[in-house]
């Protein structure tokens, strides 16, 4: 079952900050496998989106080493143009904000015969066009004739968001990277987008990586999970291990401050203090100790590794045994900043 | 008579055409709305982008005209109130989305909450600073933070500075704008209890503008969902979220993604009934125009915009 669409080895992504590198995404190892959903999760600043970015070679400025195996192929070692050969084609990318990705001056037929364009020379016009129309239909746009000659202002959110899944799986791809896909949208139009990539995971047998901060997207469509905190992964597990039995104090923090539609709370949980800036990153030690203040440090690890706790479930550090919330040993311990 | 009392509030806006520009047809995007709200209650204005619902708070304090109808304020006629410095703008009071954007980038944060101070109260420099100072602390920042710039907090933290100049007058009424729709899981839950937190303290009532039923359930006491600039359907928390009568607020609630997994079936199976019970019986619940008809009670305290009986 496990089929090997992508795997990511030893992937460090840095970015320049006055003289020195900085890794936003540090030290990362993580496969893909077909026929898969696998979301990424964590808060904004923990590296998600450098990841993403990564694995499709967008990042012009960054310092990536690693390797990025996709088949037999190398991503992050390919010249540019080498990459463009595989990005569209085999990768496609849904972005998190359609509007400022879609170009406001073209229509969306020429938006999404681009891609077309670009990986098939030979395409008659006609036959572009005929695709066009078949993907738009595909992603559930009504009057996908009218739709076609018109600008992306024209359109709603969802409807635009529609043109980018089309835009990405054109050529079929067999990976598919979704960034944040349906942060920006309604609840309503946000479950037909899901129901829509569940789908197209179905035909197209592809490898999806949903990169989200929404917990309940994630229980709605991912098959497997990594929580990534601070540029590292620090707990994987398949989707129902991960809900019913989160383990790293990061996942656990972070289910318990959803506002839960099941039963009353009163106060939700909070996560002391912020997600450490690039620059001030700890590099030693566990990174999530500083928002845990109450736990002792001994229970953390020097060098936390990620390490297998049952099959498939890897948790990073040891300092999950040792984690309770303060407000389940003491009453009253919560802290507001 | 309640606390703040909205009565058939209608915002129309022009479009305008032609080459003199003049009026050739109007957006309804407001179009009808009551709300009565008690004092220290929250209540919940769900819907759509696009539904009215942040047209409907903008109106009632004022930022947007109101075509027709009234808006009564603790006794007050406030419709249509001019921003001057009157007690009815004193005492409603708002909280932005966009904690980003919502802050001066050039203004400290010293001068950022004594803005609503400085328009009201005659207050010298001591003891301005020393009243942000006890609005900082309240919001739970360090004192010595007045003088930094927005940029240099977190966004929960911003979102603070902003409840911060919205309490700084000692309102009653505050209308939170989607306050925590830009913010991370772990920061909306912050943001959300601290509002909780200075509800009691201060004795506030909140209209609570949102599109994230999560967050709406987990805040409010009453509830209304808009659709078109109308109302489909009012009542409480739990007339909405337990007996959704409106083919909408069903189809809506459906959609609230589940936290459990193991559910995932199960939901989406469900998911697919709703939304062919709404294909089917769209008409019946919406008119030739696609809007809502006129509420109908079913309850007490329950509402539903249904065809009248024939």
């Amino acid at each position: 079952m496990a089929d090997k669409l992508l795997e990511i080895k030893n992937l460090t992504t840095s970015f320049r900050i006055k003289d020195d590198y900085h890794a936003a995404v540090d030290n990362l190892s993580l496969t893909v496998n077909k026929n898969e959903v696998l979301a990424i999760v964590g808060e904004s600043g923990c590296g998600k989106s450098a990841l993403a970015f990564s694995i499709m070679g967008l990042h012009t400025r960054a310092k990536i080493d690693g390797d990025i195996l996709y088949r037999d192929h190398n991503i992050a070692k390919m010249t540019p143009s080498e990459l463009n050969k595989v990005r569209g084609k085999d990768i496609g990318m849904i972005f998190q904000d359609p509007l400022t990705s879609l170009n406001p001056l073209m229509q969306i037929e020429e938006q999404i015969g681009e891609t077309l364009l670009l990986h098939n020379k030979e395409m008659s016009k006609t036959a572009r066009q005929e695709r066009v129309l078949d993907l738009l239909n595909k992603v559930g746009i009504p009057r996908a004739e009218y739709v076609m000659n018109q600008f992306p202002h024209e359109l709603s959110g969802g409807m635009r968001q529609r043109v980018m899944i089309a835009m990405a799986i054109a050529n079929k791809p067999e990976l598919l990277i979704a960034d944040e896909p349906t942060t920006a949208l309604d609840v309503t139009i946000q479950s037909q987008i899901l129901d829509l990539i569940n789908k197209l995971k179905d035909e197209m047998n592809a490898g999806i990586v949903l990169i989200t901060h929404d917990l309940g997207v994630v229980a709605e469509m991912a098959d497997r999970v990594a929580v990534m905190y601070a540029g590292q992964i620090v707990e994987v597990a398949d989707v129902k291990t991960l809900f019913a039995n989160p383990l790293h104090p990061y996942t656990r923090s972070l289910l318990n401050s959803v506002p839960n539609s099941d039963q009353e709370q009163d106060q939700l949980h909070v996560i002391q203090g912020i997600v450490p800036s690039l620059q001030n990153l700890p590099r030693e030690g566990c990174r999530f100790s500083a928002r845990i203040p109450w736990v002792d440090e001994s229970a953390h690890e020097k060098h936390p590794e990620l390490r297998e706790v049952d099959p498939g479930h890897q948790v990073r550090c040891t300092c999950y045994k040792h984690f309770s919330f303060p407000d389940e040993t003491k009453e009253e311990q919560h802290v507001l900043s | 008579m309640s606390y703040l009392e909205v009565k058939d509030l209608k915002v129309h806006f022009p479009i305008k055409g032609g080459i003199f520009g003049r009026t050739v047809d109007h957006i309804k995007a407001v179009d009808g709305v009551s709300i009565s709200l008690e004092k220290g209650k929250t209540y919940g204005l769900v819907g759509e982008s696009g539904s009215g619902k942040s047209t409907t708070g903008r109106a009632i304090i004022g930022l947007n005209n109101i075509t027709s109808g009234k808006v009564i304020f603790d006794g007050t006629d406030i419709t249509n109130i001019k921003r001057t410095k009157s007690e009815a703008t004193k005492n409603i009071q708002m909280i932005f989305q966009d904690p980003y954007s919502s802050l001066n980038p050039k203004k400290r944060v010293v001068d950022i909450i004594s803005e609503p101070l400085r328009n009201f109260e005659n207050l010298t420099r001591k003891e301005e600073r020393k009243r942000v100072q006890e609005l900082l602390e309240l919001v739970g920042l360090s004192p010595e933070s007045i003088l930094k710039y927005p940029h240099e907090f977190s966004g929960g933290q911003r979102q603070r500075i902003g409840i911060a100049r919205a309490i700084a007058l000692k309102p009653k009424l505050i209308i939170a704008d989607e306050p925590v729709s830009a913010l991370d899981v772990s920061v909306q839950a912050q943001v959300l209890n601290f509002m909780k937190e200075i509800q009691k303290e201060l004795d506030l009532t909140y209209l609570f503008i949102s599109h994230d039923l999560g967050v709406i359930k987990h805040m409010c006491d009453d509830i209304g969902i808009m659709y078109k600039g109308r109302y489909v359907e009012e009542g409480t928390a739990e007339d909405i979220f337990l007996n959704p009568q409106h083919i909408y607020t069903k189809r809506l609630v459906a959609a609230i993604p589940d936290i459990d997994p193991n559910k995932r079936e199960a939901k989406r199976k469900f998911r697919e009934e709703v939304k062919t019970e709404y294909d089917q019986s769209y008409n019946d619940y919406f008119d030739e125009e696609g809007l809502a008809y006129k509420l109908q009670p079913v309850s007490e305290t329950h509402l539903v915009a249904l065809p009248e009986k024939g």
